[in-house]
């Protein structure tokens, strides 16, 4: 018996090793240094200085900061809730559409998890774009004056999240609505229920979970966001992430961009721990959709 | 039997619309003549002959590749033993572990780029390559992990305990039992950490020194610098690439499906 725990534990040693040895030294250390060299002085150079020193988190309370998390915050929150309200009846659609329909509309929404990020932003920065068809098409319809600008504001960046999210959206969902079961939502109608009522007091409680996963692969990513409100976003719409590629790359000031990351950390946990204590039963996890791909 | 709602029809096919309609119009303007893309200026090929002719792109596309196959082979092995690992053991430990593998899958990649980069920053790594690689496999390895797990749940572990009784010890049964059985998990794990290798530019871009400019950031520093019509071509060329795989790796599948039903 000892013998054969010693051989399990070795075995247990050589497959776990690797894989936690490698996350340990380049997942957790970084993401811990975070913490430590917001607390060191910048270095000219563009390095780390010596010593340590409380002036890089003071400088958190540069009045521009409340603004620019609060700007994160409302595009995220209001990129999740416009996604989730359109994923939740494209999900529905699709399990209740005959066998080659539904795979006909997966296929297509699986195709942009395929493509290159940065081209599907790069696309709406030629559409936006003040030359653009749909300025000008705008502008024929005189719904806009010629002047008006679509590109580098807060609404385009929105409008270029949720484009992009949707597709995470959209694939939980559908797995969690492939496993409804529908004839409740008949039932519910045979008892009078309207179609919407249906909708939304029996189909929207049943993928609960489905839901809720899908918010945070939405939520999460948003918070984060940093390649669309640079292309599109321009400055006035500049969230978290720009701030931090700002500091690290224009400014070369790694503690201050430390700083900024460690505060983005934080924003991004609350809803994670959220999720995580209601979901402690289950083993579960929100998974990504481009791995339920 | 009351009439189904239109509203969730409607919306899909809307959806599917402004999913491809940018795209649509993005390959139409790579074959405009026309250099700001706002009338049609008559169709050309100039474009792609100009692209074709930038020697930088085929140099970060050469890059990318180097990444993306050290990295998936990489993520691959380790991948597959972490999956076993977490099958098999329960614990501590092992808790510990998938909570380890679980984090790249949900932290933004600003996070694990900056978090990255000050890292080697405080070791005094010299950023390039290798640093790039290393970055990649960090995230490409959750994937395949979670892409075998789900693979082994399948995976009835009796078939293992048969080979034992029937003689066959360690070596035999992972190489002839194990792995043939969980094969379909590391192909469609190491695809998926392929592409997102291939696709990657956040991380790249914060822990890439000068020299080791991928096909994603050399895109994005195009997108800054405003060539756009020779971005529409390299975009229509990626697209095109990206579709023709999509469509090779459908047609297996039907395939495989096809025969063993």
């Amino acid at each position: 018996m000892g013998k054969k725990s010693i051989r399990n534990l070795w075995a247990e040693g050589s497959l776990t090793t690797p894989s936690f040895a490698w996350l340990f030294i380049f997942l957790l250390l970084p993401m811990l240094i975070i913490l430590a060299i917001a607390l060191k002085p910048a270095d000219p150079t563009g390095g780390i200085g010596q010593g340590w020193t409380l002036k890089t988190l003071m400088s958190l309370r540069n009045p521009n900061y409340p603004e620019v998390i609060f700007r994160t915050l409302w595009l995220s929150v209001t990129t999740t809730a416009i996604t989730l309200a359109l994923a939740t009846p494209i999900a529905y659609y699709i399990a209740r559409s005959t066998p080659w329909k539904r795979d006909l509309v997966l296929f297509l929404t699986v195709i942009p998890f395929w493509t290159s990020f940065l081209i599907r932003i790069f696309a709406w920065k030629v559409v936006l774009h003040p030359d653009g068809l749909l300025k000008q098409a705008l502008v024929w319809c005189h719904l806009i004056s010629p002047d008006t600008l679509l590109l580098y504001r807060p609404e385009a960046v929105l409008l270029v999240m949720v484009y992009t999210e949707l597709p995470f959206a959209i694939l939980p969902l559908y797995a969690a609505a492939e496993k409804f079961d529908f004839s409740l939502v008949e039932a519910a109608m045979d008892l009078g229920a309207g179609r919407l009522r249906a909708f939304l007091s029996v189909f929207v409680p049943g993928i609960w979970n489905g839901l809720v996963s899908a918010c945070l692969m939405v939520l999460i990513p948003c918070i984060g966001s940093y390649v669309i409100p640079d292309v599109v976003g321009g400055k006035g719409a500049a969230m978290l992430g720009n701030v931090i590629a700002q500091r690290t790359f224009t400014d070369r000031n790694l503690p201050a961009a430390s700083a900024l990351a460690a505060v983005l950390t934080i924003v991004m946990l609350l809803p994670l721990f959220y999720f995580l204590r209601r979901n402690k039963g289950g083993d579960e996890g929100p998974r990504p959709a481009k791995e339920v791909v | 039997m009351i009439k189904k709602s239109k509203v969730p029809g409607v919306l899909t096919w809307g959806t599917l619309l402004f999913f491809y309609l940018p795209i649509f119009l993005l390959i139409l303007n790579s074959f405009n003549n026309s250099r700001t893309g706002g009338g049609w200026g008559g169709f050309t090929f100039q474009w792609y002959v100009k692209l074709f002719q930038t020697r930088e792109i085929w140099h970060a596309l050469q890059n990318t590749l180097i990444v993306a196959f050290v990295s998936t082979l990489a993520s691959i092995v380790i991948g597959t033993t972490a999956a076993i690992a977490l099958h098999r053991y329960k614990g501590r430990l092992q808790n510990m572990h998938y909570f380890l593998v679980y984090t790249p899958l949900v932290v933004p990649e600003i996070l694990l780029g900056i978090s990255l980069l000050l890292f080697f920053v405080a070791l005094k790594v010299e950023l390039g390559i290798g640093t790039v690689i290393i970055a990649h496999i960090t995230f490409c390895l959750s994937y395949v992990t979670m892409a075998v797990l789900s693979r082994l749940q399948d995976f009835d572990m009796a078939i293992l305990e048969a080979a034992r009784d029937l003689g066959a010890n360690t070596w035999t049964m992972t190489w002839q039992v194990l792995i043939p059985n969980i094969l379909p998990g590391i192909v469609a794990g190491g695809l998926l950490a392929f592409t997102l290798s291939v696709d990657d530019f956040v991380i790249s871009f914060f822990v890439a020194g000068p020299g080791a400019t991928t096909l994603p950031i050399h895109i994005y520093s195009m997108i800054r610098r405003g060539s756009m019509p020779l971005i529409n071509a390299l975009s229509t060329v990626l697209l095109a690439v990206t579709f023709l795989a999509i469509l090779i790796y459908q047609i297996i599948n039907r395939r495989k499906a096809g025969a063993t039903s």
